[in-house]
């Protein structure tokens, strides 16, 4: 055997880079933009359009816009921006409606706190649940009404409501939602599923009732009907009116969520339960409800995102919220011009939609922790 | 014995089962009582003797014969229908866009999947009523005067008054194209069912598409054209100041149908790419495997089985369609809620009359959809064996 044959190679070829369109930013390019025909029309009419306005769009906001001014007076020159100014100007009574200003800080601590309560009650990793549920769903209402209200007893002067407006309505109407809501429609709840056909009647018929007409009727009979429903002299409040309308729209929605995590549960929870000698309400307590509310914390948390969005419509029965003060603000004749409105509802906009997405992320995010479990 | 009864489930539930009625009796009666005398007292009518009073208003859109002259209980009629139309509208605009837009989402293309997903979370995460408002103040009132309108080709016009759209003038003898045209689509639905059958016997295909278009297309245009011409469209002209002829959409209008239109799509493209994701892969794989391109699984195979998960809560976004309808209030668009719970309420001051029919209608709405929806799902309900 001859040790060297012409045609066999002694030595392997140097390696050929790998295919240009076969890994890298390349690769991805053709495999995401242009893997055919209609993909890569689609590619170049998507960026033609984001050529055509989205530069347009970000000189309205960053370099055609009026950052700084005294008044309208600028803003009504150069129509084609953003009237930045106009928002600087009005943050304070967006924020706080006719609120005295020697009197924010009230609403900051009350803000603050609600801010701090919701973090611990809804980040896993921080412990004392319960501490927390009871903060939240007890004393800091009781706190939050002493502060906002006022009590003359302690130093604080009263606050009329009529005052009341901007950001820390709209926050304020969510979070009396949510805080009535949850509770009330855990009970409904479990009304729907109880074994006692009179309470299951009841529950299924205001369920049905109320998720059955728009929300703004309830507002309307709110307003309206409540004070001829009570005796004369009891008349509420007119900015607690509409929030007892938007305690018990939402409760009727949160019921429907927690009936789902109760029906999710399996049977023989509450069989085990029983067999142990536990009466209703310890099996429910102790047993069931944990599970099936860690079930449908999602859906809860989506829940309350309608509801925040829905807290605009107070507006309908003469409450201040954020919207309605940003509505007021335009007629103000120091600043009225055509540019204020797109500013002002593009800034509305990113405000519910950092907070409504913030949220939506959350819930995301419990979806996916609770779904590792049940994963294969 | 004592504690055995304490005890017992029935005694139990039976006692507090009364304790409940007793608790809602009470509080409906105190209800009742409080609300007949503080009514009493203010001059409220107690009964509905408004419904047959003069209403003295004027709406500007009305389905049928209104005016100031008529009645409270036609002005309740107007704002229904105006109610029906707008949701009418609204739910065959959002059906297709929302079916759009989810596909999108699923686009192998990743700039337009990303385009539906910044569309969708941001129709998600704003409330509608603000993006009711920017449609309105900030886009449609802003738009230029009748002078000034923005025009396509002389055909359509879009200024602050409205949408100007060609109107259709039909003449004598038009009736015998619209009964062409029906007649064509009933043939033409025959024909594919004739097809189907045909097809599921002996494999034989028939160019349904083809020849379903020409029986809807064809005999209308001929009688059209044999009938002389019956229809004409009346085009809006600039006379004066204003706008003249055609049919105007009404700003209010226009608002409403797009601000729900576009919010109610994103909820549906959210409905549909759920349902998409929740067939089994191994059905595309399957059709791949048959030599299906993308377009024909998706219509074929995908969207048939996803259409069974679909269905109910894009049943539930129609319901919010007519529910949201009623932010009409705050744009000024005539609805039921405008007319009869606003106008209506405030003349005659029969609030709780008045709040109760209007409760009662989006109710009788609610049920009857949620009615047809199980209809619909005990007969798609998948037939296990």
């Amino acid at each position: 055997m001859s040790p060297t044959v012409a045609f066999v190679r002694s030595q392997s070829e140097p390696q050929l880079p790998p295919p240009l369109f076969s890994q890298g930013a390349l690769a991805w390019a053709k495999e995401n933009l242009f893997s055919s025909i209609t993909s890569t029309l689609i590619t170049v009419l998507c960026v033609a359009a984001f050529l055509w306005t989205i530069p347009e769009l970000i000189a309205w906001a960053t370099i055609k816009a009026i950052w700084v001014a005294p008044d309208g007076a600028l803003c009504r020159q150069h129509q084609d921006g953003a009237c930045w100014a106009f928002i600087g100007q009005k943050l304070g009574y967006l924020s706080f409606g006719s609120y005295p200003e020697s009197e924010h800080w009230r609403v900051d601590v009350v803000e603050v706190l609600g801010a701090v309560l919701i973090v611990w009650l809804l980040w896993p990793r921080v412990p004392a649940k319960r501490q927390a549920a009871l903060g939240f769903f007890v004393i800091y209402p009781i706190l939050s009404f002493i502060l906002l209200v006022g009590a003359p007893a302690l130093g604080l002067p009263r606050v009329d409501t009529l005052l009341w407006g901007g950001v820390f309505v709209s926050l304020i109407t969510a979070v009396v939602g949510i805080v009535v809501s949850l509770p009330l429609g855990v009970l409904l709840a479990l009304g729907r599923r109880s074994q006692l056909p009179v309470v299951r009647l009841a529950s299924v018929i205001f369920i049905e009732f109320v998720r059955g007409v728009p929300f703004i009727t309830v507002l309307f009979m709110a307003n309206n009907m409540l004070p001829l429903f009570l005796p004369s002299g009891w008349e509420p409040d007119r900015f607690s009116r509409p929030l007892v309308g938007i305690a018990l729209f939402s409760a009727a929605y949160m019921a429907e969520e927690v009936r789902g995590g109760l029906q999710t549960l399996a049977k023989g929870q509450y069989e085990g339960a029983m067999a142990l000698g536990l009466d209703y309400g310890r099996m429910m307590r102790l047993v069931v409800l944990p599970q099936a509310l860690a079930l449908v914390i999602p859906g809860i948390v989506n829940n309350f995102i309608g509801l925040f969005k829905d807290t605009t419509l107070v507006a309908i029965v003469g409450i201040n919220d954020f919207l309605a003060t940003m509505d007021n603000a335009f007629k103000d004749p120091v600043w009225a011009g055509p540019s204020l409105l797109a500013t002002g509802y593009v800034f509305a906009a990113a405000f519910y939609f950092v907070f409504c997405y913030a949220m939506s992320a959350y819930s995301a995010g419990v979806e996916r922790r609770l779904s590792v479990g049940r994963r294969r | 014995m004592q504690r055995s009864l304490v005890n017992d489930p029935k005694v139990r539930g039976l006692f507090y089962q009364t304790l409940l009625v007793v608790i809602l009796v009470a509080l409906i009666a105190f209800a009742w009582r409080n609300a007949v005398v503080n009514m009493t007292a203010r001059g409220i009518p107690l009964g509905f003797e408004f419904w047959n009073q003069t209403s003295g208003f004027d709406i500007n859109l009305s389905l049928i014969n209104y005016s100031a002259l008529s009645t409270y209980g036609d002005a309740f009629w107007v704002g229904l229908l105006n109610t029906l139309l707008v949701a009418a509208i609204s739910i065959v605009l959002a059906t297709p866009l929302g079916f759009v837009v989810g596909i999108a989402r699923l686009s192998p293309n990743w700039i337009l999947s990303r385009v539906a997903l910044v569309y969708v979370e941001i129709m998600r995460n704003t409330p509608l009523l603000l993006q009711l408002l920017f449609w309105y103040n900030a886009v449609l009132k802003a738009l230029p005067g009748p002078r000034q309108s923005l025009s396509v080709s002389g055909l359509v016009f879009l200024n602050n008054r409205g949408l100007y759209l060609p109107k259709p003038v039909f003449a004598e003898g038009a009736w015998v194209v619209a009964a062409a045209l029906l007649i064509g689509v009933i043939a033409a639905y025959l024909f594919s069912r004739w097809a189907a059958r045909r097809q599921a016997n002996t494999g034989q295909q028939a160019p349904v598409f083809s020849v379903g278009a020409a029986l809807v297309i064809l005999p209308p245009l001929a009688m059209y054209f044999i009938a002389g011409m019956p229809i004409s469209f009346n085009y809006a002209t600039l006379s004066g100041f204003n706008l003249r002829g055609g049919l105007q959409l009404f700003p209010e209008f226009a608002a409403l149908v797009f601000g729900l239109v576009t919010y109610t799509a994103a909820f549906i493209a959210e409905i549909v790419r759920a349902g998409v994701l929740a067939v089994s892969h191994g059905q595309t794989e399957a059709a791949s495997a048959l030599g299906l391109k993308r377009g024909w699984t998706m219509r074929l195979i995908v969207v048939p089985q996803a259409m069974r998960l679909i269905i109910p809560p894009l049943t539930s976004q129609y319901l919010n369609i007519v529910k949201n309808s009623s932010l009409a209030v705050f744009i000024g668009y005539p609805d039921l809620v405008l007319i009869f719970a606003g106008t209506v309420l405030n003349q005659t001051h029969a609030a709780v009359q008045v709040m109760a029919i209007t409760m009662a209608v989006y109710l009788v709405i609610s049920l009857a959809i949620a009615g047809l929806l199980n209809f619909y799902n005990d007969r798609m309900s998948l037939k296990e064996r």
